[in-house]
């Protein structure tokens, strides 16, 4: 009945607390393999954050990666935002269409699920045919990785509107363009949120691939570099830089899912 | 409370604009018609509110035109200039109105010739089993569906799809559950241009009349059953509808949370003058609530009979009068289900 009562401070580091559990964890046991086993392939989590430690301020091995973090890094995020908004762009509009307009419906969604089961690494070789070497291919993988998954649940959610809602709006004088904005928009974000959520993370997922297309800088690069160089320690580095990355900008999305969303408790994350 | 002069003029049934260009005898118009039965003759009930107004709003610097010297202008109701819907007409009339559905090949008729005519301010209970079809008719009037055949018209004008005059109760709320109780309510008025403090305003006066004044910033989902009726009620009302459509709209709340609605929906009915058409199945609410039941049978859908309750307000459910109003409805709702017609 009240609306929502700040969580005390207390609560919260008690929350995060418990979430640190497991991945702290996961790098004990980590070590202890290393160790058991006396592998030369796969560095100990000390020397991987040494690695961290040298990509992030350098000094201590002082080659072509030492203090580059933030080049690479900002690489990435332009590549998956660029893709993701496109995305964004496309995906909504396009699956509110497909969603309330029948003959959209059924020009447009039959080849959008025969084109969907594609693996996106597949579109690799055409997407450097079609954009060239460079971050336009992978700002296409991106896009093609987030855009059905946005386009999907916009078309559920809109699919799924109460039938009454749109006779209590047309009772109520609302119809036309101002339906959509004030109706079916409101009406099917939550389901929106999903689509642009889990968009957002194949993203992430997917600029790995997308920077396979020969780019010199951003993660997805540094991690096949190093591949080709073998370090693994650069290569696990290059995979925890883009877990923390992806794993804050989804928070930040997950707080605007929730801010909008505030009417729907159900809906929080 | 809500102030009565606040409603819209057409919701209240009296123009202020009429009023103050015919100044009326008070007094005079009622007397003049004696004995009228104010549900079917309307010009009778308006000069009587009109005069009630008229009396409350000229106060103590009145004086009455013969003591003055200054010959009474002639009383006339209905000023002519100001655009009005024709009083003489019924709200609703509804005529031979059948519907037909098809379901999987089959068709399914789930009304047959319904004729209705429902005037203004009149309180009226569709009541049946499940499958009579009274809330295919009430959809109808709502323009939700259109009619297969026969004609529907307010006022005389055939009814071609949804409106604001016309406002839907939904048993399940159908409110907007991103939108606060405010911006609910506000939604209709909203939707008409009205912005700011004017829209503020609005929202705040049909909040105080449902008693959720201090409930505006909360969202559907905050709220219990009632208090969601309560926003649909005043969703509606605040969008100037004259003719509230209520399909079993407290059919899911609980009894004692029924009972307290049903009493502020009355208090609303006789604040408002609005017509009521209200769809049901428990006789005890009909006979409580309506001036008039109107019982439907099914297989098809049809009306059956239409009783006038004159039982005096407010009405006491446990009273011998009312048990005996309550019997009849109830023998005319099971001799027809005792036929062997489909229940």
């Amino acid at each position: 009945m009240n609306p929502t009562v700040p969580i005390p401070l207390s609560a919260r580091l008690r929350d995060a607390a418990k979430t640190l559990v497991l991945p702290l964890l996961l790098v004990l046991a980590w070590h202890v393999a290393v160790k058991a086993t006396g592998t030369r392939l796969i560095p100990a989590p000390r020397e991987v954050a040494i690695m961290l430690w040298d990509f992030c301020f350098g000094g201590i091995y002082d080659d072509a990666y030492s203090k580059t973090i933030l080049t690479h890094f900002w690489a990435s995020v332009r590549r998956v935002y660029g893709g993701f908004f496109a995305a964004a762009a496309i995906g909504v509009p396009l699956g509110l269409l497909i969603g309330r307009v029948k003959l959209i419906r059924e020009l447009v969604d039959p080849t959008l699920q025969l084109l969907r089961p594609v693996p996106v690494t597949a579109w690799l070789p055409l997407s450097m045919i079609f954009f060239g070497l460079g971050p336009k291919a992978a700002i296409f993988l991106v896009f093609l990785g987030a855009v059905f998954p946005i386009v999907l649940n916009t078309t559920f959610g809109v699919r799924s509107v109460d039938g009454k809602l749109f006779e209590a709006a047309a009772m109520l004088g609302c119809g036309g363009s101002s339906l959509f904005r004030q109706v079916v928009l409101p009406a099917a974000s939550p389901s929106i949120f999903n689509g642009l959520r889990l968009g957002h993370g194949f993203s992430w997922i997917l600029i790995v691939v997308g920077e396979m297309t020969g780019v010199q800088e951003g993660l997805g690069a540094v991690i096949m570099d190093a591949r080709m160089l073998s370090r693994a320690d650069l290569v696990i580095a290059g995979m925890i830089v883009i877990g923390v990355a992806g794993f804050v900008s989804d928070r930040i999305l997950v707080m605007i899912n929730n801010r909008l969303l505030r009417w729907s408790p159900q809906h929080h994350v | 409370m809500s102030d009565p002069g606040s409603k819209s003029p057409s919701a209240l049934g009296a123009d202020p604009g009429a009023v103050a260009g015919t100044q009326p005898i008070p007094g005079t118009s009622v007397a003049s018609h004696p004995g009228g039965d104010p549900g079917s003759d309307l010009s009778v009930t308006l000069a009587a509110g009109l005069a009630a107004v008229t009396q409350a709003d000229l106060g103590p610097d009145f004086t009455m035109p013969t003591q003055s010297g200054i010959r009474a202008r002639p009383v006339t109701v209905i000023d002519e200039s100001i655009a009005l819907p024709p009083r003489h007409l019924p709200i609703l009339a509804i005529a031979h109105v059948g519907k037909r559905f098809s379901v999987g090949g089959n068709t399914v008729e789930a009304l047959r010739g319904a004729t209705l005519s429902i005037n203004k301010g009149e309180f009226v209970c569709l009541i049946g089993a499940s499958g009579c079809g009274k809330s295919t008719l009430l959809r109808i009037i709502a323009g939700f569906e259109t009619a297969s055949s026969g004609t529907c018209a307010m006022y005389g004008q055939a009814i071609t799809g949804p409106g604001p005059e016309r406002g839907m109760v939904f048993q399940d709320y159908a409110l907007f559950p991103w939108l606060t109780v405010r911006e609910n309510i506000g939604f209709g008025p909203k939707q008409r241009g009205l912005l700011g403090q004017g829209l503020r305003d609005v929202a705040a006066r049909y909040m105080e009349m449902v008693g959720l004044t201090k409930f505006a910033d909360y969202y559907p989902a905050q709220l219990s059953g009632g208090m969601k009726q309560r926003v649909a009620i005043a969703r509606v009302l605040a969008n100037d509808c004259e003719v509230l459509l209520m399909d079993e709209p407290f059919g899911a709340l609980d009894a004692l949370t029924r009972e307290k609605l049903q009493q502020d929906l009355l208090d609303i009915w006789e604040k408002t003058n609005v017509t009521v058409i209200f769809v049901t199945h428990s006789v005890e609410e009909a006979v409580f609530l309506s001036s008039r039941v109107v019982v439907m049978t099914a297989g098809p859908g049809r009306i059956e009979h239409d009783t006038a309750i004159s039982l005096p307000r407010p009405r006491d459910v446990s009273a011998p009068d009312f048990n005996a109003v309550r019997r009849e409805i109830t023998q005319r709702l099971t001799s027809h289900v005792s036929q062997g017609a489909p229940a």
